[in-house]
C-alpha cells in the first residue's frame, strides 16, 4: 500500500503492467519517434517513386564516412548497454565510464557527420540543389539533432544526474535504462538511414 | 522501501506563490491552466468568426463603428475587410480553435483535472512533463497570434496550408509551422503523460472495464494524438525547409509565380504535403469528438440515475474507432486524381468507420430510455449533443462517397458538417463538462437559469449558423470566398449569408449569460458538499477542491462505474469506492 | 529491469556477440553495394539486412526479447500504422 500522495511504480514495476511508468513513457515516446521518421521515410519513398532520374546514392555521397559512422554508432550503442549494464551489477564506476565512452563516439559521429556535410558544402552542395539532397540533409540532420539530444542527456546523467545513484539506485538505473532506449532507437534510425541514402 | 525525494508532494503549502500557481507539477492546477488559456483561445477564434461573418453577410461593405479603424490599413482599409485580411481569418480561425481551443480544453484541460481523479490517483505519472506541456502550448499559442502582427499578417493559406500556396506564402505562414511544432511537442508530452497515467496509476481494483467512459475515450484520443501527430511534424519541417532553404519537396517543377518562374529545383509533389497533414488531421478531428462523447456519457449516466446503456459495446466501438480513423485520411483527397483503387479502399474504410460511431452515439441514446431524468443544464447540453453529433455524422456519408463527394468537396456543405459535430456537438459537450465538473473544482454550482438560458439560445443559433450551410453547398458556392456574390449560384443564396451572419452575432450574445455565470459563481455560487450530483465515478469521492495528491488515503474500487439504481440499495446510487452498501 | 545474478553475467557475452554480428553484416552491406544488383533486388536486400540489425538491436540492447506485452501492444500498433504511411502515398505517385 503506498502513502497517500505518492506516485507508484517510478523504481518498481507495475504487477501487471511489468514496467515502470519511465519505461512504459519511454517506448511511448520511440513509438512517436517511429511515426516521426515513418513520415521521412514516407516522403522518400513517394519522392523517389515520382522520379526516375533518381541518383544512386552511392555515385554521390561519402560511403567509406558513413560506413565509418555505422562503426561508430553501433559501438556506442555497445557502450550504453554496458553502461546500463554496470549499474545493474552496482559498479558506479564502470558506469561513468561507459557512458563516457558512448558520450566520445557521439561526438565523433558528429565530427565525422561534420566533415561530410563540410565536403558537400564546399562544392557548394546544398539541401536546395535538387530532391535527393533535400531528403538526404534533412533526414541526416534530423537524425543528427537526436544525437545532439542524447549527447545532452547523457551528459546530465554522467554529471548532475548521477546524484540519484546514493539516493534512489533503482530509479536511477531504470534512468539510464530508458537513455539507453533512446540512444538505440538513434542507432536503429541509422541503421535504416545508411543503406536507404548511402547505398541504393 | 520508503523514498522521499518526490518533493512535488511533499511539504506543497510551503511553496512560493509561483510555484503553487504558475509553474506548477499538480495536474489540477495545469488542467485549469489549459482551461483557462483554451476559452480564451475560443474567444479569439469565435471573434475572427465574427468578422468573416461580416465580410459574407455584407461583402466589401466597412465594418460598423469604431471596428472600421480598428484593424488599420492593411488589413481593413477605410474598414472594407481585404481579401488578404479574410484569409487570415479563416486559417486562423480554424488553426485557432481546433489546435488552441477544443483541444486544448476538451484534452488538456478536462483530460488533466479529471482523469487522474477518475482513476483514483494522486497525480499524472509525470507530474514535471505535464507542467511543459502546458507552458509549450502557452508559447506555440502566443507565436500564432504573433503572426497576426507581422508584415504580411497571419497564415492565410486556409488551416490546411497547401502546398504550394503555403510554401510562397509570406512570413505569417512560418510563423504558422513553427508555432505547430510547439503545439505538437505539447501534444505529444501530454499524450504519453495520459497513456501512462491510465495504463500504471489505476487504482487498486480499477481494471480497465471497470474505468468510466471519460477515461477510455482519452485513453484512445492519446493514442491518436500520440501516433497520428508526428507525420504532421514530419510535413512541417519540409514545409520549412521547402521555405527557408529552398528545397522543393512540395514543388512540382516548372512553377510560375506572378509571371515569373520560381528559381527552384522543382522535381517535389504537392499531393505529399496532403497524405502527411491529413494523416494526422483525419485522427485529429477524432480528438476533437472522442472527449467530448466521453463527458456526455458521464453526465448522461449520472442525470438518468441508470447505467449507460451497452458500456462494453461502447469501449470496443471506441477503441476500433481509434484504429480505423488511421485509415480513411484521403477520403479529403477525393479530387486530386488519385486511382480508383485507392478511392475504393478510402471510401470503404470510411463507411465502415461510421459503424462504431453509431454504435456509441446510439448506445448514449438508448442509456435515456426508462431514466429519472434530471433536466439541470449539464444534462441539456448533453442530450442536445446528440441529435447535433447525429446531423454532423449523417451529413458526412455523402462527403465520405467519392460520386457525391466531386459536387460537395469544398463546399459550404463541408463547413456545415463539420461545424455540426464540432459546434452544437463537442463544445456542448464541453458546456455539459463545465456545468457539470465546476462543482469539483470550485465547491459551488453554477445558476441554473443563466444556465438554461445560455443553452436555450445557443443551441437554437448554433442550428441558425450552421444549418443553412448546407442549401449553401448543394448549391455549389465554394469554400473560402471572399465574395461568394461574384457568382451566380452564390448571389441567389446571399440571403441566406445574412440569416447565417446574424445567427452568429446571436450565438455571440447567448454566451454573455455563460461569461457572466461562471465568473459570477466561483464567487457568489451556491455552495455544495463534495459529491452534490450524487455520481458514483471516484472524482466525486475526493475532497472538494481536491487537495494536493487528490485523496486522503488512496482509493480501492469495488464496482463498475455507473452503479445507479441498483435494486436492494437505499440510495440511488453506488460510488465505486465505497465498501459497504449505500 | 530486474535481472537476476546468473541472467546479467550471461549478459555481457551477448552484447559483445551481438556486436560481432552487426560489424559483420554492416561489412555485408557495404559489400553487396558494389555488385549493383537490380534496384528491386537492392532495396530488397539492403532492407532485409537492415531489419536483421534493427531486430538484434532492439530485441538484445534494448532488451525487447525479454520485454512485455504491453510494450508490445504499443509497437504493434505502431508498425501497422508506420506501414501504412509508408505504402500508401506510393499509390499516388
Amino acid at each position: 500500500m503506498s502513502a497517500p500522495g505518492e506516485i507508484r511504480y517510478i523504481d518498481h514495476p507495475h504487477p501487471v503492467s511489468g514496467v515502470t511508468n519511465a519505461k512504459l513513457g519511454m517506448w511511448c515516446f520511440l513509438a512517436s519517434e517511429i511515426m516521426l521518421f515513418g513520415g521521412f521515410f514516407s516522403t522518400y519513398v513517394l519522392l523517389r517513386a515520382g522520379n526516375p532520374a533518381w541518383p544512386t546514392g552511392s555515385h554521390l555521397l561519402n560511403v567509406p564516412l558513413a560506413a565509418l559512422n555505422t562503426v561508430i554508432l553501433i559501438t556506442s550503442s555497445v557502450t550504453m548497454v554496458m553502461a546500463w549494464y554496470s549499474l545493474a551489477i552496482k559498479s558506479l564506476p564502470k558506469f561513468k565510464m561507459y557512458l563516457g565512452l558512448t558520450i566520445l563516439l557521439a561526438f565523433a559521429f558528429l565530427v565525422v557527420k561534420g566533415f561530410e556535410y563540410g565536403m558537400k558544402f564546399e562544392h557548394h552542395i546544398y539541401p536546395a540543389k535538387n530532391t535527393f539532397y533535400a531528403i538526404y540533409f534533412t533526414m541526416t540532420g534530423l537524425h543528427g539533432l537526436h544525437v545532439v539530444g542524447g549527447i545532452v542527456a547523457n551528459l546530465y546523467y554522467l554529471f548532475p544526474g548521477s546524484k540519484m545513484w546514493e539516493t534512489n539506485p533503482e530509479q536511477f538505473t531504470g534512468r539510464i535504462e530508458c537513455a539507453g532506449l533512446y540512444w538505440h532507437f538513434v542507432d536503429l534510425v541509422w541503421i535504416f538511414l545508411f543503406p536507404v541514402l548511402y547505398l541504393l | 522501501m520508503s523514498h522521499h525525494d518526490h518533493d512535488h508532494h511533499g511539504h506543497h503549502h510551503d511553496l512560493p506563490f509561483w510555484r503553487k500557481y504558475i509553474f506548477s507539477v499538480d495536474h489540477k492546477v495545469i488542467g485549469v491552466q489549459y482551461a483557462v488559456t483554451a476559452l480564451l483561445f475560443l474567444f479569439v477564434g469565435f471573434t475572427l468568426m465574427m468578422l468573416i461573418r461580416w465580410q459574407l453577410a455584407f461583402p466589401g461593405q466597412p465594418l460598423p463603428g469604431f471596428l472600421s479603424t480598428l484593424f488599420g490599413d492593411a488589413n481593413a482599409p477605410g474598414g472594407i475587410i481585404l481579401p488578404e485580411f479574410y484569409n487570415q481569418l479563416g486559417a486562423m480561425h480554424g488553426t485557432i480553435m481546433i489546435f488552441l481551443g477544443v483541444v486544448p480544453l476538451s484534452v488538456g484541460g478536462f483530460g488533466n483535472y479529471v482523469l487522474p481523479l477518475q482513476i483514483g490517483a494522486p497525480d499524472m505519472a509525470f507530474p514535471k512533463l505535464n507542467m511543459l506541456s502546458y507552458w509549450v502550448y502557452f508559447i506555440g499559442g502566443v507565436i500564432m497570434l504573433f503572426s497576426f502582427f507581422v508584415t504580411g499578417g497571419a497564415a492565410q493559406s486556409g488551416w490546411t496550408s497547401y502546398a504550394p500556396l503555403a510554401v510562397i506564402a509570406q512570413q505569417g505562414q512560418t510563423f504558422w509551422l513553427i508555432g505547430m511544432v510547439f503545439l505538437i511537442t505539447s501534444s505529444l508530452l501530454g499524450s504519453i503523460n495520459f497513456i501512462v497515467t491510465t495504463v500504471q496509476l489505476r487504482a487498486d481494483g480499477l481494471s480497465f472495464f471497470r474505468l468510466p467512459f471519460f477515461v477510455w475515450a482519452q485513453f484512445v484520443t492519446s493514442f491518436l494524438l500520440l501516433l497520428a501527430f508526428p507525420p504532421l511534424e514530419t510535413a512541417g519541417v519540409l514545409q520549412l525547409m521547402d521555405r527557408l532553404a529552398h528545397t522543393s519537396f512540395f514543388m512540382p517543377s516548372g512553377l510560375v509565380v506572378s509571371g515569373e518562374a520560381l528559381a527552384i529545383s522543382g522535381g517535389g509533389n504537392p499531393i505529399l504535403w496532403q497524405h502527411l497533414f491529413w494523416f494526422l488531421a483525419h485522427p485529429e478531428v477524432y480528438v476533437l469528438i472522442l472527449p467530448a462523447m466521453g463527458i456526455v456519457a458521464e453526465v448522461i449516466a449520472c442525470n438518468t440515475r441508470k447505467p449507460i446503456y451497452g458500456y462494453k459495446s461502447m469501449i470496443y466501438a471506441v477503441v476500433f474507432l481509434g484504429f480505423m480513423s488511421f485509415i480513411v485520411w484521403a477520403h479529403h483527397m477525393y479530387l486530386v486524381g488519385m486511382s480508383t483503387e485507392m478511392s475504393a479502399f478510402f471510401q470503404v474504410t470510411t463507411m465502415i468507420i461510421s459503424i462504431p460511431s453509431i454504435i456509441i452515439l446510439t448506445a448514449l441514446l438508448l442509456s435515456l430510455w426508462g431514466g429519472a431524468i434530471r433536466f439541470n443544464t449539464p444534462m441539456l447540453f448533453a442530450i442536445a449533443f446528440l441529435p447535433m453529433f447525429g446531423i454532423g455524422g449523417l451529413t458526412g456519408l455523402p462527403l465520405g462517397l467519392a460520386a457525391s463527394d466531386i459536387h460537395l468537396h469544398d463546399t459550404y456543405y463541408v463547413i456545415g458538417h463539420f461545424h455540426y459535430v464540432v459546434a452544437p456537438g463537442t463544445i456542448f459537450a464541453l458546456f455539459a463538462g463545465i456545468y457539470h465538473w465546476f462543482p469539483k473544482v470550485t465547491g459551488r454550482k453554477m445558476n441554473e437559469i443563466l444556465g438554461k438560458v445560455h443553452f436555450f439560445f445557443s443551441f437554437i443559433f448554433m442550428n441558425g449558423v450552421f444549418m443553412p450551410m448546407f442549401f449553401q453547398g448543394l448549391a455549389g458556392v465554394s469554400r473560402r470566398l471572399w465574395d461568394p456574390t461574384q457568382y451566380a449560384h452564390g448571389l441567389s443564396t446571399q440571403p441566406l449569408n445574412v440569416f447565417i451572419s446574424f445567427s452568429a452575432w446571436g450565438l455571440a450574445l447567448a454566451q454573455i449569460p455563460f461569461i457572466l455565470n461562471f465568473f459570477g459563481s466561483i464567487f457568489a455560487g451556491k455552495k455544495v458538499d463534495q459529491n452534490p450530483w450524487e455520481a458514483t465515478t471516484l472524482e466525486w469521492s475526493a475532497p472538494t477542491p481536491p487537495p494536493h495528491g487528490n485523496f486522503l488515503t488512496p482509493p480501492v474500487v469495488y464496482r463498475g462505474p455507473y452503479e445507479y439504481s441498483v435494486p436492494g440499495q437505499k440510495k440511488d446510487f453506488w460510488p465505486q469506492a465505497m465498501k459497504e452498501t449505500n | 529491469m530486474s535481472h537476476s545474478e546468473a541472467e546479467l553475467k550471461n549478459q555481457v557475452k551477448v552484447y559483445i556477440s551481438v556486436f560481432v554480428v552487426l560489424m559483420f553484416l554492416t561489412m555485408v552491406t557495404v559489400a553487396v553495394s558494389y555488385l549493383h544488383l537490380s534496384t528491386l533486388a537492392a532495396i530488397a536486400v539492403a532492407l532485409i539486412i537492415a531489419s536483421i540489425k534493427a531486430g538484434l538491436v532492439a530485441c538484445y540492447f534494448m532488451h525487447l526479447i525479454s520485454e512485455r506485452t504491453i510494450i508490445y501492444a504499443v509497437l504493434g500498433l505502431t508498425a501497422i500504422f508506420f506501414l501504412v504511411l509508408l505504402i500508401t502515398p506510393v499509390y499516388s505517385v
